[in-house]
């Protein structure tokens, strides 16, 4: 296994994860994804998702604070799916295994399946 | 003529550096928390890709081919694809970790929608996160997420499977070959 294989795709995603966990403050994101954004809420949530890498034990609470801090459920399950499933700084590497094609199509699937998860999870989060 | 063959593999890298660079320079004072924040990352990449190597070795040497085939190649029928979905949500790590092992999967053999399985179930679902998920954001948001990941996991597989091209799906195999 060669890891020197992988290792310029592996710094750009280290270097891009830095840049973006920079700019997106708790405070940035509650400013955009608050509970009276509705679907352009959504939208912005699954965007900042797609973008950032959090890792989940640092994501989930700061999920659950922005929804305590004023965030709808809507906006935070269409943040945390897309946080997870979809991975725009990871692409480099992800193309380099799976190909271009593969990847852009998985990526695209996962995000507008994120819309589908919002909206199931807030329904069942109101019941 | 080694240096220039580097600049060529190394440019996206490159290319990013340049932006972090550029980044610190038009906001100064975000440069102490940009610099924590890749220490950060060049240290988590030290304390994940060691175990994921390991493992991967670990696969490579422990499990053969026709192991790997019976159980979640073309013809493992549901098996195959229970089994991909409970190693990939098993695995705590985040998504690009996934891609290495994926990798070594297809060189073993495994079906490609069960490769898409893993993917989905690594990337979406985390068991061993579960419970902390439901401590932060609930359990009713957390476990009806849990329940249509499943499903959309399956689909997503389903629509790359249909609509990518076999001499594609070859093409990544014979990477994944030349990788491991």
């Amino acid at each position: 296994m060669n890891f020197e294989n992988i290792l310029p795709q592996f710094i750009t995603v280290l270097i891009l994860i830095a840049i973006l966990l920079t700019v997106f403050t708790a405070d940035t994101i509650s400013k955009l994804i608050g509970s009276e954004t509705g679907f352009i809420g959504v939208f912005v949530a699954a965007i900042i998702g797609s973008i950032t890498l959090i890792p989940s034990f640092v994501a989930f609470p700061l999920a659950g604070e922005l929804m305590k801090n004023g965030a709808g459920a809507l906006q935070i399950a269409s943040f945390v799916s897309t946080l997870v499933m979809v991975g725009l700084a990871t692409l480099p590497l992800e193309i380099k295994y799976f190909g271009k094609r593969i990847t852009i199509t998985r990526n695209v699937l996962a995000f507008v399946f994120s819309f589908g998860v919002a909206y199931f999870v807030n329904w069942m989060v109101s019941l | 003529m080694k240096c220039p063959l580097f600049i060529r593999r190394y440019r996206l890298a490159i290319l990013a550096l340049i932006a972090f660079i550029l980044f610190i320079i038009f906001f100064p004072e975000q440069a102490p928390k940009a610099s924590a924040s890749l220490l950060t990352q060049v240290k988590n990449m030290f304390i994940i890709v060691p175990p994921i190597f390991l493992l991967l070795g670990l696969l490579d040497v422990w499990v053969p081919r026709e192991i790997m085939i019976k159980f979640m190649g073309k013809e493992s029928g549901i098996i195959g694809g229970v089994l991909a979905f409970t190693l990939g949500t098993a695995a705590a790590g985040p998504l690009y970790a996934s891609f290495p092992v994926a990798s070594m999967l297809m060189k073993k053999g495994a079906s490609f929608f069960n490769i898409l399985i893993f993917v989905g179930a690594w990337s979406s679902t985390k068991i061993p996160m579960l419970l902390f998920e439901m401590e932060s954001l609930g359990s009713r948001f957390a476990l009806s997420r849990l329940a249509i990941d499943i499903i959309g996991i399956i689909l997503i597989a389903l629509a790359i499977k249909a609509t990518v091209p076999k001499k594609e799906v070859e093409r990544i195999y014979q990477e994944a070959e030349n990788q491991n």
